[in-house]
C-alpha cells in the first residue's frame, strides 16, 4: 500500500457519502449516517483544539445547542430563512467562544476546560428553564430546508448537504493544518516559550483553534435542528459534550479522519448498546455511559492514537513534493553595517525573590561579533539570556535594540525585530518534518492566515516558505533530512535544525543558548563549522556556553560571568590568561 | 428581603458551603499531588449518603457489591502485572491478597451487620469503612499506570472514570433517592433564626476535618512527604518518597471526604445515584477559586458558592444552578488577570 493510495481515498470516499442516499440503502442507514456526519463536524474541532493545539473543551454540546436553538427559535417563533439563522447562530457562538478564551486561554491548559464545564451546564440550565425556549420540552415544528425550491427534508436530500459539508470541513482543517497559521497550532502542544520565540502570538492561536471548533459545533447544530426538527436541551447537556470528546479520542484525536471514524464508532455502538445492555441487565437506563467511560480510560492508556492507529498505517502520509525550485525569496529585512551598535545589555538585574540570579550585567554586541557568554553552572548565563529574550521580566536596568529599549516588550516583539534564538532543551515539533519546523521560523516573514490556508489560496507563499527552509537547511547541510519527522533526529541535528530555524527568521543577531551541550565530539566539530561559516557570512551571535574549548576558538569577545555578576570581558586570548577565570573554573589554591 | 430572610439564606449558604469546602479541599489535595482533576469527587458524596440509606433500610447496600466488583479487577490487574513481570506464584498470591483482604472483609461485615439494625452513627462508621476504598481502587484502576501523562490526558481520563462510577451507580444503587435522617433532631433558636442540630453537625464536622487535614500536612511525616510529592514528583521520589504511595493516599482521603460529605448532606436534601456530580463541580468552582492550589481560598470559595447559591435561589430559583456556574466566569477572569503566566512545561 502506498501513498496514492491516501491520495485516492478521499475523492473516493467523498464520492461515495454524496453518493449514498441514491444508492438502496435502507433510510436506517442514511439516518445514522446523518448523525454521524453531524457528530463528526463537532468531533472534527476537538480534533483541532484537543489533538493539535493540545487544548480541551467539554462545551461542545452547547456550542451545538447555540446553532441549533437560534435556528429553531427564528425559524419557529420569529420566521426567519434558515440560510440567515446559521449567521447568527455562527456569530452567537463565536461571541461565546471569545469570552470564553479571553478569560481563560492566557493561563495554563486545563482553565479552559473547567471553564467549558461551567459554560456547558450553565447554557443547559438556561434553555431548560427559558419560557421563551420551551423549557424542557423545547421547541417543535422546525422547518426543513428548502435549497432553490427543493425540500432537502430529513433524510437522503439532507444527507447530501451534511456530508457535503463535513466533507468540506475536513478537507479546510487539513489544509490548514498543512499551512503557516497551522504550523503555528501545532506548535502550541509543546507550550508557548518556542512559538512566542518564532514570533507566533500563542494566545491568538489557541483562540482561533477554540475559535474554530465552537462554529463547527454550531454549524453542526444548526443542521441538527432541521435534520430532527425539534430541539429540547438533553442533546446539548455536558455529557453530551463529554460524548463528543469522547468520539474524538476513540477515533484518534491527532487526525482529521479520527473523527469520523470516532463518531461512527460511537453512533453504531452506542445504539446497539441501548437495546443490549438494558436488556442484559433488566432495568432502563443509560447503561452505555459504563461502556463509554470504561473504554476512554482504556484508549488513553493503550492506544493513545485512537482506532486511527490501525487504519492510518495503511496509507502513510507521502513526502512533501519539491514545488518550491524558483519560488522568489521571502521578504528580508535591512542587514545592520558592520560594526553598528546591536544590543546593549545595561546593568540588567534579575531578583528571584532573595536571590539576585544577576546582578547589574552590563555588555554590548556590535554588528558582526561573535560574543560568547561564559561561566561555571549556576553563574545566571541562562537567566542572562532570557532577560535579552524577553522570557524573562528585567528587576532592573535596561536591554536596548539598536539604541531602543526592548526590555518588557513580549519574546515575539523581539522577535520580530530581528533577534533570534535557540534552545538549551531542544524544542522541535517532533511530529513534524525538519522542513516544516524550519519553515516555522519563517513566520513573521510570511503573510497567510487561516482562512486563505483553508481555501488553499497561500501555496505561492508556501512555496517561498519552503524554499526558505530548504535554503537554511542547506546552509548547516542538512538538506538531505528535509523529509525526517524532527522527532526521530538525534540531538545534534535537532541542534542544528534549531540553528536552521532560528536562521529562517533572517535575524540580525542570532542567540545560541549552550549549542553543545549534550553533543558528541564529532557533532561538536559539525556545529562548530556551522558557526564558523555562519560567522565569515557576517552574521552577529552571541553563544551561551559551558564548553570553554569550544568558545576559544569561535568567539571574538567573551564574557565571562561568575555568581550573577560579571567577572570579566576580553578576547579569548586574556580570558584564558585570567587568573581569576581559572580561579572560577577551578578553584583557588589555599 | 429582610434581615431574617436573609439570616436565613446565609446561615443555609454557609451550612452547604462547609459541605461544598470539604469537597473543594479533596479536590485540591488530589490535584496538587496527583495532577489529576478530579471530576468523579461528587460520586463518592453519592455514595456515601445512598450506603447509609440502605443500611437504615436494613437492605445490603449496593455499594458492597460495587466495591467487590472494583477489588476483583484490582487484584486481577495485579495477577496480570505478576504474570508479565514474572514475579512468581507466592509474591503475586501475597500481593493480591493485599489488594482483597480489607474491601472483602469490610463488605463481609456490611453483608453481616445490613439486617441488624445497628445505630445510626454505627452505620455511619460503616458506611465511611465501605466507601473509602474506592479512592484506592480508582486510583489503582484508572490513573496509576498515567501518572506521568499530561494534565490533559489525566482530565480526560478523569471524565471517563465519571461516565463509569455514574453508570456503575446506577446499575448498582437503582434510581431511586433518598433522604437520611438527621444525626441530631434537636432544634435551637438564636434570635429569629432556627438553627438545626444538623447544622451544627456539619459546621463541626467541616472544621474538625479542616484541622485535622492541616496537622497532618503541617505536623506529620507523611503529610509533609505529600506535600513534598506535590511540589516536585522526581525530587520526591528521589527522596525515597514514592509517588505511587502518595496517590494512593490521596485518593484514599478524597473518597473519605467525600464520603463524609455524602453523610452530612445525606439529612438536608434528596440524593440520587446521580446527585453527586452536581455537587462536587460546586465544590470545584471553590477549588478553581483557589487556583486548586490554595487550601484557605478553597475555603473562601467554598462558603462562597454557598451563599450564592442559596441567595440566587432565593431570587430566581430556576436559575441558581446557572448563577452558581455561571460565577465561575468572573472568577477565572480574576485569576487570569492576577496570574496570567500560569504556562506549564
Amino acid at each position: 500500500m502506498t501513498s496514492s493510495l491516501r491520495r485516492r481515498a478521499f475523492p473516493a470516499f467523498a464520492l461515495l457519502m454524496l453518493a449514498l442516499p441514491a444508492l438502496p440503502v435502507p433510510d436506517f442507514w442514511i439516518t445514522q449516517s446523518n448523525y454521524i456526519g453531524l457528530y463528526a463536524l463537532v468531533a472534527l474541532g476537538l480534533v483541532l483544539l484537543t489533538g493539535v493545539a493540545g487544548l480541551t473543551s467539554f462545551g461542545q454540546a452547547a456550542f451545538v445547542g447555540v446553532g441549533a436553538y437560534t435556528a429553531a427559535f427564528l425559524a419557529t417563533k420569529v420566521g426567519v430563512s434558515p440560510w440567515l439563522t446559521i449567521w447568527i447562530g455562527l456569530a452567537l457562538a463565536a461571541a461565546a467562544a471569545l469570552v470564553l478564551g479571553a478569560i481563560t486561554l492566557r493561563m495554563s491548559g486545563h482553565y479552559l476546560p473547567l471553564a467549558t464545564i461551567a459554560w456547558g451546564l450553565a447554557l443547559n440550565y438556561t434553555m431548560a428553564n427559558m419560557e421563551w425556549l420551551g423549557k424542557y420540552d423545547g421547541l417543535l415544528g422546525i422547518p426543513t430546508l428548502k435549497f432553490f425550491g427543493i425540500d432537502l427534508g430529513s433524510g437522503r436530500p439532507l444527507h447530501v448537504l451534511i456530508w457535503a459539508i463535513a466533507l468540506a470541513a475536513a478537507l479546510a482543517v487539513t489544509h490548514l493544518l498543512d499551512s503557516r497559521p497551522g504550523r503555528a497550532i501545532r506548535a502550541l502542544k509543546q507550550g508557548s516559550t518556542m512559538a512566542e520565540a518564532m514570533g507566533i502570538s500563542a494566545f491568538r492561536y489557541k483562540m482561533l483553534a477554540f475559535l474554530i471548533a465552537a462554529l463547527l459545533a454550531a454549524v453542526s447544530g444548526w443542521l441538527f435542528a432541521h435534520f430532527q426538527r425539534s430541539v429540547s436541551p438533553s442533546p446539548f447537556g455536558l455529557n453530551k459534550g463529554i460524548e463528543y470528546l469522547f468520539m474524538a479520542v476513540l477515533g484518534g484525536i491527532g487526525n482529521v479522519w479520527g473523527a469520523f471514524l470516532g463518531s461512527a464508532a460511537v453512533r453504531l455502538v452506542e445504539d446497539q448498546l441501548q437495546v443490549l445492555l438494558p436488556q442484559l441487565i433488566g432495568t432502563s437506563g443509560n447503561f452505555e455511559v459504563i461502556v463509554f467511560g470504561v473504554v476512554l480510560v482504556l484508549v488513553l492508556k493503550f492506544a493513545p492514537d485512537g482506532l486511527w492507529t490501525f487504519v492510518g498505517r495503511w496509507a502513510p502520509a507521502a513526502p512533501r513534493a519539491r514545488d518550491w525550485e524558483g519560488a522568489p525569496p521571502l521578504p528580508a529585512r535591512d542587514k545592520p553595517v558592520r560594526g553598528e551598535l546591536l544590543l546593549e545589555v545595561d546593568a540588567v538585574r534579575k531578583a528571584f525573590g532573595g536571590l539576585v540570579a544577576v546582578n547589574d550585567v552590563s555588555f554590548s554586541i556590535r554588528a558582526g561579533d561573535i560574543v560568547g557568554l561564559i561561566g561555571p553552572n549556576g553563574a545566571g548565563k541562562s537567566t542572562t539570556f532570557n532577560l535579552i529574550t524577553g522570557v524573562l521580566a528585567l528587576t532592573g536596568g535596561a536591554v536596548r535594540w539598536r539604541g531602543q529599549p526592548v526590555h518588557g516588550l513580549p519574546s515575539r516583539q523581539i522577535a520580530r525585530r530581528g533577534v533570534s534564538r535557540t534552545f538549551q532543551h531542544v524544542k522541535l515539533v517532533p511530529d513534524m518534518t525538519v522542513l516544516e519546523n524550519v519553515a516555522l521560523g519563517g513566520y513573521l516573514r510570511s503573510r497567510s492566515g487561516a482562512l486563505r490556508a483553508m481555501l488553499r489560496l497561500d501555496r505561492e507563499e508556501e512555496r517561498q516558505l519552503f524554499a526558505e527552509a530548504d535554503r537554511q537547511l542547506a546552509r548547516i547541510g542538512m538538506a538531505q533530512h528535509g523529509n525526517e519527522l524532527a522527532g526521530n533526529l538525534a540531538l545534534g541535528p535537532q541542534r542544528l535544525v534549531e540553528i536552521a530555524r532560528a536562521l529562517a527568521t533572517d535575524p540580525a543577531l542570532l542567540l545560541l543558548d549552550e549549542p553543545a551541550a549534550g553533543l558528541r565530539h564529532k557533532e561538536k566539530q559539525a556545529l562548530g563549522d556551522v558557526l564558523r561559516q555562519l560567522k565569515a557570512e557576517g552574521l552577529s551571535i552571541l553563544l551561551v556556553e559551558h564548553d570553554m574549548d569550544f568558545v576559544m576558538n569561535l568567539t571574538d569577545r567573551i564574557v565571562v560571568m561568575e555568581f550573577g555578576t560579571k567577572l570579566l570581558e576580553g578576547t579569548p586570548a586574556e580570558v584564558q590568561a585570567s587568573p581569576a577565570v581559572r580561579a572560577a573554573y577551578l578553584g583557588t589554591e589555599h | 428581603m429582610d434581615l431574617t430572610i436573609a439570616g436565613i439564606l446565609a446561615l443555609d449558604g454557609l451550612t452547604n458551603g462547609a459541605i461544598y469546602a470539604l469537597l473543594a479541599l479533596a479536590t485540591v489535595l488530589v490535584f496538587a499531588v496527583t495532577r489529576v482533576i478530579f471530576i468523579p469527587q461528587g460520586e463518592f458524596v453519592a455514595f456515601g449518603a445512598l450506603t447509609l440509606a440502605l443500611l437504615q433500610a436494613g437492605k445490603v447496600p449496593g455499594t458492597v457489591w460495587f466495591l467487590l466488583a472494583l477489588t476483583a479487577a484490582a487484584a486481577a490487574s495485579d495477577l496480570w502485572r505478576g504474570w508479565r513481570d514474572r514475579r512468581g506464584a507466592a509474591r503475586t498470591a501475597l500481593r493480591m491478597l493485599r489488594t482483597a483482604a480489607y474491601p472483602v472483609a469490610v463488605s463481609a461485615l456490611a453483608i453481616w451487620a445490613a439486617p441488624r439494625g445497628w445505630p445510626l452513627l454505627a452505620q455511619a462508621a460503616l458506611t465511611l469503612a465501605l466507601v473509602t476504598p474506592f479512592g484506592v481502587l480508582i486510583y489503582r484502576l484508572a490513573y496509576e499506570s498515567l501518572a506521568d501523562a499530561s494534565v490533559l490526558v489525566l482530565l480526560i481520563v478523569s471524565v471517563g472514570v465519571h461516565f463509569a462510577l455514574v453508570g456503575l451507580g446506577l446499575f448498582f444503587f437503582g434510581a431511586e433517592g433518598f433522604r437520611n435522617p438527621s444525626f441530631w433532631e434537636q432544634r435551637f433558636s438564636v434570635g429569629p433564626l432556627v438553627i438545626s442540630g444538623q447544622t451544627l453537625i456539619i459546621f463541626a464536622a467541616a472544621l474538625a476535618l479542616i484541622v485535622m487535614l492541616w496537622l497532618f500536612f503541617e505536623h506529620t511525616l507523611h503529610g509533609k512527604a505529600l506535600r513534598a510529592t506535590a511540589v516536585n514528583r522526581l525530587g520526591a521520589r528521589l527522596m525515597g518518597i514514592s509517588s505511587t504511595d502518595a496517590g494512593r493516599v490521596s485518593f484514599t482521603m478524597a473518597a473519605f471526604v467525600g464520603a463524609l460529605s455524602g453523610l452530612l448532606i445525606g439529612p438536608t436534601t434528596t440524593v440520587f445515584y446521580d446527585s453527586g456530580f452536581l455537587i462536587g463541580l460546586k465544590g470545584f468552582v471553590a477549588a478553581v477559586f483557589a487556583g486548586l492550589a490554595s487550601y484557605p481560598l478553597a475555603l473562601v470559595g467554598a462558603l462562597g458558592v454557598g451563599l450564592l447559591e442559596s441567595f440566587g435561589s432565593f431570587w430566581a430559583s430556576a436559575f441558581k444552578e446557572v448563577i452558581v456556574f455561571g460565577a465561575i466566569l468572573p472568577v477565572l477572569l480574576w485569576r487570569s488577570l492576577r496570574d496570567p503566566h500560569g504556562e506549564e512545561h
